[in-house]
């Protein structure tokens, strides 16, 4: 098979549509346009109808009942709502909430804003596997503590926190728990039940659906979850979350949903053992490579890997027909290097010098040879031309250098 | 963020890579910037020290494209100036034949600074080798 450029390896950041999940959406667009709250003529029946059966379909990939999945507009509404919604309806109770370092700006900023409004967070640091373990969580748990807020696999490094176990604690200690769960649905077996978990949101987009439609899930039955609501409006989605339902988006992410239920196990299976490969050639053949995060609790597709002595914008120009990401998509625009990577120990220099490889559906044993020859000859180029890696050879020890900083 | 042309041209085909001896006392050596930042600059000249023109330059660079595209720009430049004439190359020159973004400005002035760093150490071992000997002009 020939390649065709560029080479999509950010799948972390966004995943293409499955083509079955257009055929799904389209009789939705022009033809079964109603709106899923009218209640009283056929347009509206087969809008709620498509949109009940994508209710069951997202709830049954996550082991949830279909009555407790609200329809948002992605993942970082979703966080919010959890975040900004518990802090809300049990502020009575307590204002403790606890977090990490290392989550997705969509967590963070929710929680930041919450400090700034008198509420009390702990934010959890990882060791430099990346993972948050439930003693963290057990160490920080407070009487007046009423939210964990803990993902399920971090974004750049896909490392799983001690999920299960945290829901283990929260259900002792009866608080609630919620988990971005963004990265891991529809990559990797999530079920709220098994995991004790009290919130959940996921995304349509990073799992081969629509952009601009997630959900939340919130747990009905011991405990009935209660939220106030960040948008008010006409009271849907049991008036947790107003708004007209965008019914072509929920169409697309049921559609998904069912078919990462249906192939999760042949594409994981397959997307690890080519990440696996890439790893293990690229780091094979260049010293000073490095895996970040623990290589054994991961996401099978995602990979992130430090290249010393090189500058991580600099390879990703070396490679330019492959799509990666140095640092994670949301912070590439700016100079500032992965505070994921920095809150795991990892050097600035090395935090400079990482890519992260998403692999997907799409992705093929020919792309990721051609990735680890370009690779490697890139990052041999830019070694060639790294004052860094001369003093290196030359055996001076960086860490003993004076910079001349700015 | 796209890059111009300009900047791809030299970071595909960067000019005087390499490096001169330091030890020489025609060589001036410029090392600016700091891995933790994400950009280290060594920019190298070796004087003619009879006519006091630069007949050749090398960099090495550890940074983005446009932290590679300055330098290799900078040593171009610097060739077949004298030391005088090298001072004058300011980063705002730099920042519009590479038509570089405000992001990447940070670049131009490590490049600027790694030819003044370079000049200055070819005078210091100048005046050590000859300290009475006739003023270069340079030395305000």
């Amino acid at each position: 098979m020939s390649l065709t450029f560029p080479i999509y390896l950010d799948h972390n950041a966004t995943t293409p549509m499955d083509p079955r999940v257009l055929e799904a959406m389209m009789p939705y667009f022009c033809e079964k346009f109603g709106n899923a709250s009218s209640r009283n003529h056929a347009f509206g029946w087969a809008a709620e109808d498509a949109v009940s059966t994508a209710r069951g379909q997202v709830a049954s990939l996550i082991g949830a009942d279909a009555k407790e999945i609200i329809w948002t507009s992605g993942s970082t509404e979703s966080n919010n709502l959890a975040i900004k919604g518990v802090a809300e309806m049990y502020k009575e109770k307590g204002k403790h909430i606890i977090t990490a370092v290392h989550e997705h700006k969509a967590v963070i900023d929710p929680c930041k804003r919450l400090a700034k409004e008198g509420y009390d967070i702990t934010w959890l640091e990882p060791d430099h596997t990346g993972i948050i373990t439930a003693d963290q969580v057990r160490e920080a748990v407070r009487e007046d503590t009423i939210l964990v807020t803990i993902m399920w696999a971090n974004n750049e490094i896909g490392t799983l926190n001690e999920i299960h176990e945290i829901g283990k604690i929260c259900k002792e200690k009866s608080i609630l728990f919620h988990t971005d769960a963004t990265q891991a649905v529809g990559k990797i077996p999530v079920s709220v039940q098994d995991a004790g978990v009290d919130l959940l949101s996921a995304s349509a987009h990073k799992m081969y659906g629509p952009k601009g439609v997630g959900c939340l899930y919130v747990r009905r039955r011991r405990p009935r979850v209660r939220l106030t609501p960040i948008i008010d409006g006409g009271g849907h989605e049991r008036g947790m979350r107003s708004g007209t339902l965008n019914v072509t988006g929920i169409v697309g992410f049921g559609a998904a949903a069912a078919l990462c239920q249906q192939e999760m196990d042949k594409d994981s299976a397959r997307l690890e053992q080519l990440r696996d490969r890439l790893e293990k050639s690229i780091l094979s053949q260049l010293d000073g490579a490095a895996i970040n995060g623990t290589p054994e609790k991961r996401l099978p597709q995602t990979s992130n890997i430090s290249f010393a002595w090189v500058e991580g914008e600099s390879l990703m120009m070396a490679i330019k027909e492959i799509a990666v990401s140095s640092g994670s998509a949301c912070t590439s625009a700016s100079l500032e290097p992965s505070y994921v990577l920095k809150s795991m120990g990892v050097g600035d220099e090395l935090a400079h010098s990482s890519l992260r490889f998403g692999l997907g559906r799409i992705t093929t044993e020919e792309e990721i040879d051609y990735t680890i020859e370009k690779v490697v000859a890139g990052v041999n180029k830019l070694r060639e031309l790294s004052p860094l890696y001369e003093m290196v050879q030359e055996g001076v020890d960086l860490s003993t250098v004076q910079w001349a900083e700015h | 963020m796209a890059y111009s042309e300009k900047v791809i041209d030299h970071y595909e085909n960067p000019r005087n890579v390499g490096s001169l001896d330091k030890q020489d006392a025609g060589v001036g050596t410029g090392i600016v910037g700091a891995p933790e930042c994400g950009d280290v600059m060594k920019l190298q000249i070796q004087v003619d020290q009879k006519t006091g023109k630069i007949i050749d330059a090398k960099f090495k660079t550890f940074g983005c494209g446009s932290a590679i595209a300055s330098s290799s720009l900078a040593t171009e430049w610097v060739k077949g100036k004298t030391v005088d004439e090298a001072l004058e190359i300011k980063n705002t020159d730099i920042v519009n034949e590479l038509s570089l973004p405000p992001v990447k400005i940070h670049c131009s002035v490590l490049a600027e600074d790694a030819i003044r760093g370079a000049i200055a150490d070819y005078q210091s071992k100048q005046q050590a080798k000859q300290p009475q000997a006739q003023s270069t002009g340079s030395e305000g």
